[in-house]
């Protein structure tokens, strides 16, 4: 199976990354843009059929490694 | 006494700090490998600068995660110096080592020059030889040097002294301009709140040396063995 994990900065966390493609587009006309956060997903291949097993492994793989939970929240879909 | 220097995959100031160590300082150093889980007798753990891991995921991620990073807390737990220098120190707040993050600079740009840094605290481990309010020059190459922590921690940082560098003027004036990542209170370097755990964005170990034109990075090596000596 599958599991789609998704990271993004937690609110109040400065995203310098984001304000710059915000910026861009402005500057492309795009002037509806506002506030751009910017995070990462991960597609993460998994043995096995149990889903809530899954669920309490990855949620372990996301505390430990896969985002720093000082300044990211993560969600996982599977 | 004896310095420990880990090597991760990707360190590049492993010899450096092994260098300054042994041929300036004239103490004993061994080279640890990240997969060493037996640190010997060491008496000073420096997590070097460089790009463990390719900078994957987040600078210092994965090398936290290393087998050798429980022989390191435990170190550290004891008492144990330990020091994470740039990289060493991304290293360090990935593993919970020390408070806060590092993220990208703000100007998102790569920086590689001398800046100049203020010692905030003379009382401890890392910087015992530096007069209080001290500016040194000293390099900072980084990307990801961007101090962050909410804002519950700074003010713990700030009252407890955690805060050991500033980026600051020539003067010693912490000023706007005089930040050159965007980190909170300009900080350069914090310990733990025991004082035994530090880390720092600029490379002492890049100026230790009057060959180099610059010797002010001694003053955080000759800390060190000062702080040790006394133990002893």
């Amino acid at each position: 199976m599958q599991a789609k994990v998704f990271v993004t900065l937690k609110n109040g966390v400065h995203d310098p990354q984001g304000e710059t493609v915000s910026h861009t587009l402005k500057s492309m006309g795009y002037d509806e843009v506002g506030d751009i956060r910017i995070g990462k997903y991960i597609e993460v291949e998994l043995k096995g059929a149990d889903g809530e097993a899954a669920k309490a492994r990855l949620t372990e793989m996301c505390e430990k490694l896969l985002a720093n939970t000082v300044i990211e929240s993560y969600r996982i879909e599977l | 006494m004896k310095f420990g220097v880990v090597v991760f995959p990707g360190s590049n100031c492993d010899h450096d700090c092994f260098h300054v160590a042994t041929h300036v300082m004239g103490h004993e150093a061994r080279f640890l490998w990240h997969k060493d889980t037996d640190i010997g007798d060491v008496d000073c753990l420096i997590l070097p600068g460089g790009f463990s891991y390719g900078d994957y995921l987040r600078s210092g991620a994965m090398a936290a995660c290393s087998p050798i990073m429980d022989s390191v807390k435990k170190f550290a737990d004891a008492g144990g110096l330990v020091i994470g220098i740039c990289n060493g120190f991304q290293i360090l707040v990935e593993a919970r080592m020390l408070p806060g993050v590092l993220i990208r600079n703000d100007s998102l740009k790569f920086i590689c020059k001398d800046i100049h840094l203020r010692i905030e605290n003379t009382e401890t481990p890392f910087t015992n030889a530096c007069r209080p309010g001290q500016v040194l020059r000293i390099p900072i190459a980084h990307h990801d040097g961007n101090y962050y922590a909410d804002k519950k921690e700074i003010s713990r940082l700030l009252k407890k002294g955690q805060i050991l560098f500033r980026y600051c003027s020539p003067e010693g004036d912490v000023e706007d301009d005089t930040n050159p990542n965007g980190s909170l209170e300009a900080v350069a370097g914090i310990t733990n709140e025991k004082g035994n755990v530090c880390g720092m964005m600029p490379h002492p170990e890049r100026c230790a040396e009057d060959l180099l034109g610059n010797q002010d990075g001694i003053k955080i090596f000759e800390s060190i063995i000062k702080a040790i000596d006394e133990r002893k």
